[in-house]
């Protein structure tokens, strides 16, 4: 593609401000529910490779497991672990949205609302979830 | 305007892989919901959560057939379903050619090896291993 404005220094007369919209989809809930779906998921895939690998201490010995599984209980870790469920929890709830709007059309013509309510579900989820997982980490 | 060609070749036949790709993502994701939010409650929320697991409380878990198979049908469904999303992320990021085909290569060396690794695990474990120490074993070793 030639550089129209190639050797001038003076900017062509822009149009009024842009939004990169223009479509349905880009900069929109649609595309941060996938850039979510995305990142969470392939956080979620590194983790399941060390887990399975840790828990295969239990193969080894006791005390090899538990060493191990000593360091999951520890303060950082334990905040790791609400981000973990926190991933896993909107990649289960967008997950459903994504099947209702492959599967529903009133689901896909929602498909915005729906975001909303994944967001709403995963807030309720991880109140429920992370006080009580921090007073276990952080107590005893 | 043109109209859009279309071939007049046969359909390609034979199983469609990625179709049945596109059905396991939504099949198995739906399943593992449950199983994993049923992990995630049974080791994170009961009791004292993550601070109660050790060497016994595994123990005592996988004394459990039912357990066995959770963690197993867990295994299984998680890392195909893993490894596949990485496939699609892989496609979406490289061109075809070589490193494209070592990546996808190392996705699928992974998740073979661990699934054979865990399934393994899970049914060869030995909960009373001789000679370990009594307090690190679960209850039911000393009976």
């Amino acid at each position: 593609m030639p550089e129209t404005s190639a050797g001038t220094l003076t900017a062509p007369a822009k149009p009024a401000k842009q939004k990169p919209g223009g479509t349905l989809y880009r900069g929109r809930e649609g595309m941060w529910s996938w850039v979510l779906h995305r990142i969470t998921g392939v956080a979620i895939f590194f983790f399941l490779l060390v887990h399975i690998l840790d828990t295969a201490l239990v193969r080894v010995s006791p005390e090899a497991y538990n060493a191990v599984i000593g360091t999951y209980q520890t303060p950082i870790m334990g905040l790791g672990e609400v981000a973990l469920v926190g991933a896993i929890v909107f990649h289960a709830f967008n997950g459903l949205r994504v099947i209702l709007v492959d599967f529903w059309s009133w689901a896909t013509r929602h498909q915005k609302v729906l975001f909303y309510i994944v967001i709403a579900l995963w807030v309720v989820t991880m109140l429920a979830f992370t006080p009580r997982h921090l007073i276990n980490v952080f107590s005893h | 305007m043109t109209a859009i060609e279309f071939s007049d070749r046969p359909r390609r036949r034979g199983v469609n892989l990625e179709k049945w790709g596109w059905i396991y993502m939504r099949a198995s994701g739906v399943v593992l919901i449950v199983l994993i939010f049923g992990h995630l409650f049974m080791n994170l929320m009961v009791g004292d959560g993550v601070k109660a697991i050790d060497f016994g409380f595994v123990g005592g878990k996988w004394a459990d057939p039912f357990w066995q198979w959770w963690d197993v049908l867990m295994l299984w469904l998680a890392l195909i379903h893993g490894a596949n999303g990485m496939r699609t992320i892989v496609n979406d990021y490289t061109n075809p050619g070589l490193v494209q085909k070592v990546l996808k290569g190392a996705l699928f060396a992974a998740a073979a090896v661990l699934i054979i690794l865990g399934t393994l695990v899970v049914f060869t474990f030995e909960p009373c291993p001789v000679g370990a120490p009594a307090d690190l074993l679960p209850s039911f070793c000393a009976a």
